[in-house]
C-alpha cells in the first residue's frame, strides 16, 4: 500500500530528526565528516589568533586563565556546588507539579471556572513580569524577617520558594502552550468514549501536550540551573558566591571560571539526555514495529 | 421501542442554523443512513445525539432514557454511544490495544486482563490481532479506521454513529472498512450511519434519509428513495451523484 510506504520514508521526518541531532553531518558519509572538520579547524584556528594577539590579552590570561587559580578554588566552588544542584532538583519537582496545575486551570472551559482561570493569569503575568532576583530578596529577607513560629526561617528556604514561584510561571505557559497543540478532536474522541473531562485530561491530553513541550521545558529548567546562582545574594555560600569569595582573595578571576564549568558540566548532558528521549518518542511512535 | 428518537431538533453555531428541526426515530437493529451534500447538517446531528454538541432546542431519548434533560449524566449517556470519526481520532501515543482498553478499563473499571482479552477478541474478529502493539501513525488509514471502529465497540455501545468514516480514506482502502460495517450491520447493531457512499447506503440501509438545509427532506427504503425518490431536491442530489460516477 501506497501510503504507508510513504510514510516509511518520511523525508519530513527524516529532517526533523536530523535537526534534532543538531550534531549530525547534512553531508554524505566520509567526504561530509571531511569538510565539517577542515571547517572547524579554521573557524577555531581564526578565533584563538584574534584573541591572543588582542592587546589586553596578556592581563586577561593572567587574571583568568591562571591554572593554578582554577584548579586550587575548584575543589571548594565543587562543594558549594552541590547546594546549587539540591537547589535545582528541589525545585524543579515543586515547580512541574504548581505549573501543571496552573496550566490545566487556565484552560478549563466555561464560564463557571472564570475566576480560576483569570487567578490563573495574573499569577503567570506577575510571576513572570517581577525580576527573579527582587523575588527572591523579598522573600529571603523579608518572610524569615516575620518570625512567624511554624515558618522555616532558612533563607535557602525562601530562595527556592522563590525560584519555584517565578519559574512556575513560565513552565505553566509552557504547559499550556502544549495543552493547546492538542487538537480538540482528540478530547472529542475521549469524552465520547464516556471518559470524564479529568479523564480525558490526564490519559489523553497531558501525555501528547506534554511530549510535545519537552525540549522547551528543558530550556527552562537549564535556565533554573542557572538561577540557582541568584541564592548566592542572599549571603548563602553556592557556587557563585564562594567564587566570589575566591577571587576577592587572590584579585584574580579564574574561580569563575572554575564554578561556569560545574555549571555547563550540569546543563549540557542535560540537553542531550532531553534531545534522545524526544528522538526516541519519536522513533517509537513512527519507525520501530515495522510491517514484518 | 425505538433505539433513538429524536424530536424537533434545533442547532445553530452563530448565525448559521445547522438543524431546523429534525425529527428521527431510530428502531433497534434498524441501519439508518443520512445522505445529503456537505453542510446539510449530518455531522451536527450525529453529535448532537452524542451530547458532544448543546442543543438549542428539540429532544432526544436513547431507549426510554431522555439524554437532553437537564442534569443527565453525560459520561454515563456518552458510554451507551459508539461514535466513529472521519479522522478517526485515534490516540496517538498509545498502542493499539491500549487506545481499545483505554476506555473499558477506565470508565468500566474492567480489570486489565479482562478488557484486554475482550480487545484482543474484537481486534481479532477485524483482522487487527497482529496489530495490537502498534502505534497509530504505523497504520494505513484503512487500518485506523478499523481500530477506531473496534476502539467504539470495545464500549460494547446500544448505538453506534458513524460518521463519513472512510471519507478520508484512499478509494482502496474504502472497502476493508465498509466490510467492517456491513458485518456490524448484519450482527444486529443498531446504526446511524452519515454517508457519501451511496451503492453502500443503498446496501446497507433498512432506512435512507435526506437532509437538506438542517431537514430531513424525505426519507424511506433505500429502494424508493434511490430509485424514485419523491422530492426534486433529493432527485437533484442523486443526478449529481450519479453524474459524479459514485452511484
Amino acid at each position: 500500500m501506497a501510503s504507508e510506504g510513504d510514510r516509511r520514508a518520511d523525508p519530513e521526518v527524516e529532517r526533523r530528526s536530523r535537526l534534532l541531532g543538531g550534531l549530525h553531518f547534512e553531508g554524505e558519509g566520509a567526504r561530509g565528516v571531511a569538510i565539517a572538520l577542515l571547517s572547524t579547524v579554521v573557524f577555531v584556528t581564526v578565533v584563538v589568533v584574534a584573541v591572543t594577539q588582542s592587546p589586553g590579552w596578556p592581563e586577561v590570561r593572567r587574571t583568568f586563565f591562571d591554572w593554578g587559580d582554577i584548579s586550587s578554588s575548584f575543589p571548594e566552588i565543587a562543594r558549594a556546588f552541590v547546594l546549587n544542584v539540591k537547589i535545582f532538583l528541589v525545585c524543579e519537582v515543586f515547580i512541574l507539579v504548581l505549573a501543571l496545575v496552573i496550566a490545566v486551570l487556565r484552560s478549563l472551559p466555561g464560564p463557571v471556572f472564570f475566576p480560576l482561570r483569570a487567578l490563573a493569569v495574573i499569577y503567570s503575568d506577575l510571576a513572570r513580569g517581577v525580576p527573579t532576583i527582587l523575588v527572591i530578596a523579598l522573600l529571603g529577607f523579608g518572610a524569615p524577617a516575620l518570625q512567624l513560629t511554624g515558618v522555616p526561617r532558612s533563607r535557602v528556604f525562601w530562595a527556592g520558594v522563590g525560584l519555584i514561584l517565578v519559574y512556575s510561571g513560565y513552565v505553566a505557559e509552557v504547559y499550556r502552550a502544549g495543552i493547546e497543540s492538542v487538537h480538540p478532536s482528540q478530547e472529542a474522541a475521549a469524552r465520547s468514549l464516556g471518559l470524564s473531562r479529568f479523564q480525558a485530561l490526564r490519559r489523553v491530553i497531558l501525555p501528547q501536550a506534554i511530549r510535545r513541550v519537552i525540549p522547551p521545558l528543558l530550556n527552562d529548567f537549564i535556565g533554573l540551573q542557572k538561577d540557582t546562582a541568584l541564592v548566592g545574594t542572599l549571603g548563602v555560600i553556592e557556587a557563585f558566591n564562594q567564587s566570589q569569595i575566591d577571587s576577592s582573595a587572590t584579585f584574580t578571576y579564574g574561580a569563575y571560571l572554575a564554578a561556569a564549568a560545574l555549571f555547563v558540566a550540569i546543563t549540557i548532558p542535560l540537553a542531550r539526555f532531553t534531545d534522545w528521549l524526544v528522538a526516541r518518542d519519536r522513533r517509537r511512535r513512527q519507525a520501530a514495529g515495522g510491517f514484518a | 421501542m425505538s433505539a433513538l428518537r429524536l424530536a424537533s431538533v434545533h442547532k445553530s453555531f452563530g448565525d448559521n442554523e445547522v438543524l431546523r428541526g429534525i425529527d428521527l426515530e431510530v428502531a433497534e437493529h434498524e441501519v439508518v443512513c443520512l445522505i445529503g451534500a456537505s453542510g446539510s447538517g449530518k455531522s451536527t446531528l450525529l453529535r448532537c445525539v452524542n451530547l458532544l454538541e448543546p442543543l438549542d432546542a428539540g429532544r432526544i431519548w436513547l431507549g426510554d432514557e431522555e439524554i437532553t434533560r437537564r442534569g443527565v449524566d453525560v459520561n454515563a449517556v456518552r458510554r451507551r454511544i459508539g461514535i466513529v470519526f472521519q479522522a478517526f481520532n485515534l490516540f496517538p501515543h498509545m498502542t493499539v490495544l491500549r487506545n481499545v482498553t483505554l476506555a473499558p478499563r477506565d470508565v468500566l473499571g474492567l480489570p486489565r486482563d479482562e478488557a484486554e482479552r475482550r480487545a484482543l477478541d474484537l481486534l481479532g474478529r477485524f483482522g487487527l490481532a497482529d496489530r495490537r502493539g502498534e502505534y497509530p501513525d504505523r497504520l494505513s488509514g484503512g487500518q485506523q479506521q478499523r481500530v477506531a471502529v473496534v476502539r467504539a465497540l470495545a464500549m460494547q455501545p446500544e448505538l453506534m454513529l458513524l460518521d463519513e468514516v472512510t471519507s478520508a480514506l484512499d478509494p482502496e482502502l474504502v472497502a476493508e472498512v465498509l466490510n467492517v460495517i456491513r458485518e456490524l450491520a448484519e450482527g444486529g447493531m443498531t446504526m446511524l450511519i452519515a454517508t457519501h457512499e451511496m451503492g453502500f447506503a443503498r446496501d446497507i440501509a433498512s432506512r435512507v434519509c435526506f437532509l437538506e438545509e438542517g431537514l430531513i427532506l424525505e426519507e424511506g427504503p433505500p429502494h424508493e428513495i434511490f430509485a424514485s425518490p419523491k422530492e426534486a431536491r433529493t432527485q437533484q442530489f442523486l443526478e449529481r451523484i450519479i453524474e459524479a460516477g459514485r452511484l
